[in-house]
């Protein structure tokens, strides 16, 4: 009796039968493929069967459970892979089963990019849904082994739109993937910092497309708010929107954006302003005001932080002064971005505060310098009181003992 | 001058009564000359860096606000506003350094020279409490500042009195005034650094002199044998003035290195405590107890079902108890045999102490 209840309690714990699993599981290559990498699968977690995307009975042990009549779908052709997955991913009824949070639009927005455009003109070389994702072995993008995890998402874009062969054609360079592994949004990204942008920060993710001159700024912008705002009130905001330059990319280019330097700002040889400015102008006598700025308080605040460095070094307690400078700084910081005003004034209005505020630490490391002289003197009196004692007391006792 | 000295001296022991006059008291007493009596001046030593603690004290009193949003304010103030400030903060620092080092100096000497034994035994044990004081006075004045690296290492080591069994959390939120290290924790460990320790220390500082004053100072019992056998002389110093002389001597070279430390190096202040922010790398306590820390380290989680740390703080303990309870241990030393055992188990000690703070600083 007993072994009858455990016999009927574990047919009711067992998994339901899966025949595609089943078979599928002793198919060699590409038939096989699918059921073994299936487990790893976001969608088999989430409790879906093969049956739920290729359709079909897998409770029917024969051929029979791939037939039309039941409504197997088979393997969709690869234009037909966006609406494929789309039945389900643009539903959202049926997607708030699974995660209410999630998004429903991938296939609109695919739609609209490069690649659902070119695949609707019959082009089946572009991306689609599996390219990205990878297929049977699906895992969330916020899974750090996903393809679509912020630090694979240029490999994964790479595997494509580096490979000059298969962008023959084209007309579209293949040299982003290595341009941007040199940027500083790479190497932040390499630096564990996942927010860093990535290929999808700029270009959108299912709505792939490249940004156009126009909205070159307001992709920076989304994150260097500021500077896009400065950028759009200067003098340079209007005239590159004239002459049909990209705003940003002018300067800092677009893959390859390494990290900043002042001496790009100038009418040294380094300087990208003597680009297009030229002696005499406007423009060359702003770009030498605003680098002589931030050059004065560069060596004004290097200065400080010496004075400072050597007093902390000495054991003096110069705490305050280390936080005034680190308003200096914070002034350096500030008018790096007040750069994008193009405005000399408003430069030199925040880099003068900081020349002050430098000064000023520098003036309080230069007498906790005076002050460690001062107190190692007085050491060397005192010390010298100290032997003068000693020897003293020491003769006393000599004296003394030998009476 | 020698009449006023003559009469100072007899108005002083007309007041104090019977019992011989001070000048007769200063003259008999004798400290034992032999190839050990270096050992004798380390008693006087830390005697003289307490005193300088208690005045440096005194005056950082004066700026000191024992509050969590005014302490580390109020050190800065002192080291940076304050006339001599600098020099009081860090000679107050220093000083407690140097005296604890002395202490251990002294406990040791005393171990091995066996300075112990009958009839010192509670000369002994009242040492040993004031050494746990002094080590009382190092941890609770380590928070005082309420800098980071203060904030942390107290937490941990209030942690640590958590583990004793049946009363640790008890203990645990009698030291901190509270579940957390907070301002109540602070304001509670300068109550205990400047007036139960002290009040304490002293009380059994006086016994602590006095018992060494009735008894004398110890002679080593392989000098004594010698003495017996005749081998060697009986030879002895007059405390005064020839060894009082002697010390003032090492008294001046202390203050001449107190002063030459914080010059050169004064005691560094660090970040104010951020009780919300994460401990900083590499926290460790004062080097008097990294001895303690790295054992703690070495043990495992579990010690057959008993945590770790428990089994740290009962060994420590333990041997702590026995530590102090060794003139009774060692009780034939009394009688001038002198067993190996004793001896080699100090040498163990005082290796283990230094190869396991080593260990934690290297």
């Amino acid at each position: 009796m007993a072994f009858m209840l455990w016999g009927f309690s574990a047919a009711l714990a067992a998994p339901p039968k899966d025949s595609c699993v089943t078979c599928h599981l002793q198919l060699p290559g590409q038939y096989g493929q699918p059921a073994k990498l299936f487990p790893s699968d976001v969608h088999q977690q989430a409790g879906l069967t093969c049956a739920d995307c290729h359709g079909g009975d897998p409770n029917d042990d024969s051929m029979n459970a791939m037939s039309p009549a039941k409504g197997f779908r088979g393997v969709p052709a690869k234009a037909q892979i966006p609406a494929f997955c789309g039945r389900c991913h643009s539903d959202p009824s049926y997607m708030r089963k699974f995660n209410p949070s999630l998004r429903t639009d991938q296939l609109s927005e695919y739609l609209t990019s490069v690649h659902g455009k070119r695949l609707k003109q019959g082009d089946t070389k572009v991306a689609v849904c599996v390219d990205c994702h990878s297929v049977h072995d699906i895992r969330s993008p916020s899974d750090t082994r996903a393809p679509v995890y912020p630090t694979h998402v240029a490999d994964t874009c790479a595997r494509c739109h580096a490979d000059a062969n298969y962008m023959k054609g084209y007309k579209i360079p293949t040299n982003q993937y290595a341009l941007y592994k040199k940027s500083v949004h790479a190497a932040a990204l390499a630096g564990g910092d996942i927010s860093a942008p990535t290929c999808t920060t700029c270009h959108g993710n299912h709505g792939a497309t490249p940004p156009g001159v126009n909205s070159v700024a307001s992709v920076c912008g989304t994150c260097h708010v500021m500077n896009q705002q400065l950028f759009e009130k200067s003098p340079h905001g209007a005239a590159f929107a004239k002459m049909g330059l990209p705003g940003c990319v002018q300067c800092h280019s677009n893959h390859e954006i390494v990290k900043p330097e002042d001496s790009w700002v100038g009418t040294n040889p380094k300087a990208v302003c003597v680009t297009c400015h030229v002696k005499g102008d406007n423009g060359y006598k702003t770009a030498e005001a605003i680098a002589g700025g931030i050059n004065k308080l560069k060596t004004t605040y290097q200065n400080a932080d010496e004075v400072l460095n050597k007093a902390e070094q000495s054991g003096m307690e110069v705490s305050s002064a280390r936080v005034e400078l680190t308003s200096a700084h914070s002034d350096l910081i500030k008018a790096r971005v007040v750069v994008h005003s193009f405005n000399a004034t408003d430069v030199l209005k925040v880099t003068s505060q900081g020349v002050a505020t430098s000064r000023k630490a520098q003036e309080e490391g230069i007498a906790a310098l005076h002050e460690r002289d001062y107190r190692r003197k007085g050491l060397a009196i005192a010390l010298i009181a100290i032997v003068i004692a000693i020897s003293g007391l020491y003769l006393k006792v000599r004296k003394m003992e030998r009476s | 001058m020698a009449g006023i000295k003559r009469r100072t001296l007899d108005w002083i022991d007309e007041r104090l009564g019977g019992g011989g006059s001070i000048e007769e008291f200063l003259r008999h007493k004798k400290v034992p000359l032999h190839r050990h009596t270096i050992w004798y001046y380390f008693g006087g030593m830390a005697l003289f860096l307490f005193i300088i603690q208690v005045l440096t004290g005194i005056l950082l009193l004066m700026y000191y606000r024992p509050t969590a949003s005014g302490a580390f304010e109020s050190v800065q103030f002192i080291v940076t506003q304050v006339k001599f400030g600098w020099l009081i903060r860090s000679i107050h620092s220093w000083s407690a350094n140097l005296m604890i080092l002395i202490v251990f100096i002294h406990m040791f000497s005393v171990f091995f020279m066996k300075a112990y034994r009958k009839p010192r035994e509670l000369t002994w044990v009242s040492g040993m409490v004031l050494f746990f004081i002094v080590l009382a006075f190092g941890f609770s004045g380590y928070l005082l500042p309420w800098n980071t690296l203060a904030f942390f290492a107290t937490k941990v080591g209030t942690d640590m009195a958590g583990f004793v069994p049946f009363i640790g959390g008890w203990i645990k939120v009698f030291l901190r005034g509270g579940n957390e290290v907070t301002g109540a924790t602070l304001t509670r460990f300068f109550g205990f650094h400047v007036a139960v320790l002290p009040g304490l220390a002293t009380l059994l500082l006086a016994l602590h002199l006095l018992l060494v004053q009735r008894l004398g100072m110890s002679v080593p019992p392989g000098v004594e044998k010698k003495i017996k056998e005749g081998q060697e002389p009986e030879r002895t110093m007059p405390f005064f003035p020839n060894f009082l002389l002697r010390d003032i001597m090492g008294w001046y070279g202390a203050l001449g290195a107190l002063g030459a430390l914080a010059a050169i190096f004064p005691w560094e202040l660090g970040t104010k405590a951020n009780p919300f922010g994460s401990a900083p790398a590499g926290i460790h306590p004062e080097w008097y107890f990294l001895f303690m820390f790295q054992t703690l380290k070495y043990l495992p989680s579990k010690v057959f079902f008993i945590d770790g740390e428990l089994v740290g703080l009962m060994l420590f303990g333990l041997a702590g108890a026995l530590w102090v309870l060794i003139p009774f241990l060692d009780y034939k030393a009394g009688f001038g045999r002198t067993t190996r055992f004793f001896t080699g188990l100090g040498i163990f000690v005082l290796g283990y102490i230094i190869v396991l703070s080593g260990l934690a600083i290297f």
